[in-house]
């Protein structure tokens, strides 16, 4: 199908596409890489009556290192991130993660600030994003706000960006090399889909490989994506095993926040099942990749 | 209805210039508007890959965009892979190694297949796989699509 017929305006500042969000009220949208807006608009399940192109907002297109967080503008490509030197080595999990998303056609146009808006459960960066605590920069009429990751996501497909705000900036704190172990890892039907359920893990350890803190975030198994916050609890301040990493798979997938619904990709009771096996699948990637380095 | 909008684009090293409403798809503006019909339209929602074009030298799906948006862009379309009446390197393999049956995702393909043999001349047959995989093929089961993008790569290398 056909896109329904909109009003469309290139703004080439944030005050620019600002005013055109409170100009135009609620029905406007904001486009960026457009790879899931334009295919809701093609299928008609969105019909925004105006849209707002940001991309011609290039001072919202950069990586950079700011002491020790990546500060990401909300335009950066998906795949410019994934081939960054700079993410690569500052926050390899983020890197890792884009390259599970669609396929690299949808890469090169999709932005880390449209995914997260879009706030797809199942999306890789809205996941890893909770994983990492990252915080959220909107610019809205009064000024800028930051949200962190965790109250950032509302539900399905809803942020906590209002119809007058902008994401315009995503600021992740860096793994330090030698004391993280991390992954990412997930299952969906084929290659390139979206994922059935999902779970990225950061661990940061001691010299003695004792876990002091431990980050686990699940996609697919709730509106929003969740924190293992019951596995993160068992883990911190343990030695990484095979069986306290089975514990903490089981604890996760038990936790209250997975609840999962049914539809015609998997059963709830699938996804629950699959939290405890990519949990633990996850953790022992993590570890073993950490080990491995070494 | 919405104003038409100028549009202005290089399209296999043509400039051209249309105009179109801002909800016309940059696929449907090749396809319509220049009557470039090599770019085929399947899905609509950016699964099937092949309206899959080369958009300042990277794939996107031309599906995803709208027209009044690539407006400077240089546009690269199956059209434009093959060199004065030639056939490239990577379409001879695909003919060689009957690497399409009905013919409708080649477009994608050989798109798709021309960016990731520039970006790695000298891929394994994992590689090639997963570069195809955003292609959706209904004929082959890409058993033979995965040997002409070899078989193309091998090609290449012997030419350059």
């Amino acid at each position: 199908m056909k896109p329904t017929a909109f009003e469309y305006f290139t703004p080439s500042t944030v005050q620019e596409a600002l005013q055109l969000l409170e100009s135009q009220g609620d029905e406007a949208k904001i486009i960026a890489g457009g790879q899931s807006l334009v295919a809701m608009m093609n299928f008609r399940a969105a019909r925004p009556e105006a849209l707002i192109d940001i991309n011609n907002i290039k001072d919202l297109d950069y990586i950079r290192e700011e002491e020790d967080e990546l500060v990401i503008g909300a335009l950066t490509r998906e795949r410019t991130l994934e081939v960054s030197p700079l993410v690569k080595e500052k926050c390899p999990i983020l890197a890792k993660a884009i390259t599970h998303i669609g396929h690299l056609p949808i890469r090169f146009r999709g932005t880390i600030g449209g995914t997260l808006v879009h706030a797809d459960p199942t999306a890789e960066i809205p996941i890893t994003s909770v994983a990492l605590d990252a915080k959220m920069k909107i610019a809205g009429p009064s000024g800028e706000r930051v949200l962190n990751a965790g109250e950032f996501f509302l539900t399905y497909l809803t942020s906590a960006i209002e119809e007058n705000e902008l994401l315009v900036e995503v600021r992740i704190p860096t793994l330090p090399p030698k004391t993280t172990a991390w992954s990412y890892v997930d299952i969906s039907r084929r290659f390139g889909d979206f994922a059935i359920v999902a779970v990225a893990s950061v661990l940061s350890l001691d010299n003695d490989g004792v876990c002091k803190e431990a980050r686990i975030a699940m996609g697919g198994v709730a509106p929003t994506p969740v924190r293992a916050k019951e596995a993160e609890a068992l883990l911190a301040g343990q030695k990484i095993t095979d069986s306290i990493i089975e514990e903490a798979a089981i604890k996760a997938a038990e936790s209250d926040d997975v609840d999962p619904d049914s539809d015609y990709h998997a059963t709830a009771e699938y996804r629950k099942a699959m939290t405890k096996v990519l949990t633990q699948r996850g953790l022992k990637e993590a570890w073993t990749n950490f080990e491995g380095s070494k | 209805m919405a104003d038409k909008r100028q549009v202005k684009v290089k399209v296999n090293g043509v400039e051209y210039e249309g105009y179109a409403e801002p909800r016309k798809l940059l696929s449907d503006f090749l396809r319509d508007d220049l009557e470039l019909l090599g770019t085929h339209v399947g899905c609509e929602h950016g699964i099937c890959g092949a309206c899959t074009i080369l958009f300042n030298g990277e794939p996107i799906r031309s599906c995803l965009m709208f027209a009044v948006q690539a407006t400077g862009a240089e546009i690269m379309t199956v059209e434009g892979i093959a060199e004065n009446g030639k056939l490239h390197p990577i379409q001879e393999a695909f003919n060689e190694h009957h690497a399409l049956q009905c013919g409708f995702c080649t477009p994608g393909m050989l798109i798709t297949v021309y960016h990731f043999l520039k970006e790695n001349p000298n891929p394994t047959e994992e590689e090639a796989r997963e570069a195809v995989s955003g292609v959706l093929c209904r004929c082959t089961g890409y058993t033979q699509i995965v040997e002409a993008v070899m078989a193309a790569a091998e090609k290449m290398r012997i030419a350059a």
